[in-house]
């Protein structure tokens, strides 16, 4: 009987119409970003070629831009808006003018950075590494794009404070909890990329300076490269943590702990960008070794969700009279759409999040660095672990956003988009794992390498990627047709927003994980403990500056 | 805050494992000197083949040092020089290279040598070349229109 | 007696809803998939020159 009440509890639909709008957005990204990706690993098996001079890292830009930053970002901030506002009670009129104001600014500049990705202006990939340099409107519209997601995200942020205002001593709803620490997790990190594009790449760009500092810019991008990873994951962990629980049917596992693992997140998800330079020169090993460190520490926290998730079905299947070892396993809800899809993106963070302490492995990185077992390491962690699980919220969000059901024929045919996803995904990144063992490199067009014996090796690898991602596009195509018939077609009704609940006997959440002061300040001295002295490092040791280069295909 | 049994056991357990593999890692690194190619030495990228070493690229022997060989590249969009290099078997070298123009990746396919190649700064990484075959060197970073053409081969012969 | 009988069957549920043996399990099933992969690349980077 309470459920029903809870079911009632709607988005507001004024709000719903922002979070419907970024929707629209991510999803487009979606079919022209996949259809990118397909093409890249068409050309990759060396069987194809693109047609009418379309060249191949042009292609692989529009795939990296529109899936890495556009439907992640349109998504996330699409649906933490939506969390904020179903678990506070709406956001205010002064709220939503500021989501409607950052969303057409991330539009704008979506819309700048594409043009001047057509028009083969800036095939720099989404790295954008100086000292490749594209054209000043590409790395204006990237600042709209971060620019519009702190406006939008401090919309957030503002519906938040105004309910602890009205709820003084009361720990902040979980969901709202977590989008808000996402958010100010993605504020921070941001910094680091707006500054290398406003104070190095753009005067660069507009010719307002000759040279830029290459590894000042790249320590930079990757002091937010690697939050970038976790702003895709935690909305995830939102699914898995506060809303799989009242899906099945069960309660969350701890409250309190699934706030400290998103504490955790925020504290060492930044000062770890290192592990993505490992391999390169200019930077003290030592350094790089105390990143290592900090990097593992950002393991923990998904070691607790792991336990904690695996909990909550334990409890729930037998509290349903499941008995043995695994009997609570089988009884959990498969015939649901809501559960499934987002249970198998739980499943692939398991060699998702094993192949990430590798990558993390300070020396061990030699093996796999910049090979193509990375690209496959990222297509389990976002293209499969965090995709299927934004994948599985639309199933439910849309319909409840627009007022509509996901009938059955549709939460079918969502089970069925997954498990192609997984075949497609376990050719595509298991092949993409093991050529990276043999050395194959990430980000290349097809090439025989002059014949080379080694580069013979890699094609049947190559081959098997094609399968796979034709595989996922046909996934693709089924997730478009989903969300098209939840936007337009699917028959009037309510479908529930669902918002799981903490065992009755548990104790309250402590209050000092809502005081921002201390966590900002650990945040801070965490950061610049890891980068300070080897950031004066790198800038007092700083070679000759370089000019820019377009070695890239024009029109 | 209470935390199950279990879940502390888990904990425990992961954070275990973590520090082992830290431990394996670190001391490999720094007791062992298997340290990630982590060069500090800076050089001028417009003037990159007037300066030692990279006025004479290849194989180079020397004496007096840790090691038998330098092994000498430079790299530009979109190829290495030399294109192509003989190593004998056993011979202990140090790998030195830089790029002239944009960031190029450096990776000796199926062996640990792989390191970044940015413009301004020479990267290098020493080991003993102990097992005979061909080796195709490829650049891993994305560096323009003919990034997947730009190789090298080396020949690791008795 | 068919009371006695419901009563033991629900004494069992009650024990066993509190368990969490098979989430442990499978946690350490997950610790086991990491150590044996890591120790693996870690096997190759020592195996590589």
């Amino acid at each position: 009987m309470a459920n029903e009440t809870v079911a009632k509890v709607k988005v507001d639909p004024r709000d719903a119409k922002l979070s419907m709008a970024h929707f629209f957005v991510a999803f487009s990204a979606l079919a022209l970003g996949g259809l990118m990706g397909l093409l890249q690993t068409l050309v990759r098996s060396g069987k194809w070629e693109l047609p009418w001079g379309i060249d191949y890292y042009q292609v692989l830009t529009v795939h990296g831009v529109l899936l890495g930053l556009v439907l992640t970002t349109f998504f996330i901030m699409g649906f933490q808006y939506a969390a904020v506002s179903r678990t506070t009670g709406g956001h205010s009129n002064a709220a939503r003018r500021l989501g409607w104001i950052g969303f057409w600014i991330m539009l704008i500049g979506t819309l700048m950075a594409a043009t001047m990705i057509l028009l083969k202006e800036a095939s720099v990939l989404y790295t954008f590494y100086a000292p490749l340099k594209a054209h000043w409107i590409f790395y204006l519209g990237l600042t709209f794009v971060v620019v519009g997601s702190w406006i939008d995200g401090a919309a957030q942020i503002m519906t938040y404070a105004k309910w602890r205002k009205n709820n003084p001593g009361q720990p902040s709803p979980l969901l709202s909890f977590m989008a808000v620490i996402n958010t100010v997790m993605w504020i921070v990190a941001t910094l680091g990329v707006a500054a290398t594009v406003l104070f190095q790449l753009l005067p660069w760009s507009l010719g307002l300076v000759d040279t830029v500092d290459v590894l000042v810019s790249r320590t930079l991008f990757w002091y937010f490269g690697h939050p970038l990873v976790y702003f895709w994951l935690l909305p995830a962990y939102m699914c898995w943590y506060a809303i799989i629980p009242k899906i099945i049917g069960g309660k969350i596992f701890s409250d309190s702990l699934a706030r400290l693992s998103f504490i955790l997140f925020l504290l060492f998800s930044i000062p770890v960008g290192f592990h993505h330079q490992l391999t390169e020169p200019g930077i003290d090993p030592a350094w790089k070794f105390l990143q290592v460190i900090l990097t593992f520490m950002v393991v923990i926290p998904s070691l607790m969700t792991a336990f904690s998730l695996f909990a909550t079905f334990e409890r729930y299947g037998r509290s349903k009279g499941a008995t043995g070892l695994f009997g609570w396993f089988r009884v959990l809800p498969w015939n649901d759409a809501r559960f499934t899809v987002p249970f198998i993106g739980m499943a692939a963070f398991i060699p998702a999040g094993a192949g990430g302490i590798i990558n993390a492995s300070n020396q061990m990185d030699q093996v796999v660095h910049n090979t193509i077992w990375i690209t496959g390491h990222f297509h389990l962690t976002l293209a499969t672990s965090v995709v299927l699980t934004f994948f599985g919220i639309s199933y439910w969000l849309i319909p409840h956003l627009t007022g509509r059901k996901l009938t059955k024929a549709m939460n079918k045919l969502a089970i069925i988009q997954a498990w192609v996803w997984f075949i497609g995904m376990t050719f595509m990144s298991g092949a993409m794992h093991f050529e990276g063992l043999l050395g194959g490199p990430r980000r290349s067009a097809f090439s025989t390498y002059g014949g080379a014996k080694q580069a013979a090796e890699w094609i049947p690898y190559q081959v098997a990627q094609a399968v796979g991602g034709s595989i996922l596009f046909l996934g693709i195509i089924l997730v478009l047709i989903i969300f098209v018939n939840l936007a337009f077609f699917a028959p009037k009704g309510e479908e529930e927003f669902p918002v799981a609940e903490a065992e009755d006997n548990a104790e309250k959440a402590p209050m000092v994980f809502e005081n921002w002061k201390l966590w900002l300040g650990i945040t801070a001295a965490l950061i610049l403990f890891a980068y300070t002295i080897p950031f004066i490092d790198i800038i007092q040791n700083a070679p000759p500056g370089s000019k820019g280069f377009q070695t890239w295909n024009k029109w | 805050m209470h935390m199950h049994k279990l879940e502390k056991i888990w904990l425990i357990f992961g954070i275990s494992a973590l520090v082992v593999f830290l431990t394996v890692i670190g001391v490999s690194a720094f007791y062992l000197g298997n340290k990630p190619p982590s060069c500090l030495t800076t050089i001028d990228p417009e003037k990159v083949d007037q300066q030692k070493p990279f006025d004479k690229p290849g194989l180079n022997k020397v004496e007096g040092k840790a090691w038998d060989y330098e092994l000498v590249f430079v790299a530009s969009a979109f190829s290495y020089n030399p294109g192509k290099v003989e190593v004998p078997l056993g011979a202990k070298v140090k790998v030195i290279a830089t790029t002239k123009d944009v960031i190029h990746g450096f990776n000796v396919a199926g062996t640990n040598i792989n390191m970044m190649l940015e413009p301004g700064y020479v990267s290098e990484y020493t080991t003993t070349f102990d097992k005979a075959g061909e080796y195709l060197i490829v650049c891993n970073e994305y560096c323009g229109a003919g990034h997947h053409l730009m190789s090298s081969m080396i020949e690791v012969v008795k | 007696m068919a009371k006695a009988e419901l009563k033991t069957k629900q004494k069992t549920v009650i024990e066993d809803k509190s368990s969490l043996k098979g989430t442990l399990a499978s946690v350490f099933f997950v610790g086991a998939f990491i150590i044996v992969t890591w120790v693996g690349v870690y096997y190759l980077f020592l195996e590589r020159f």
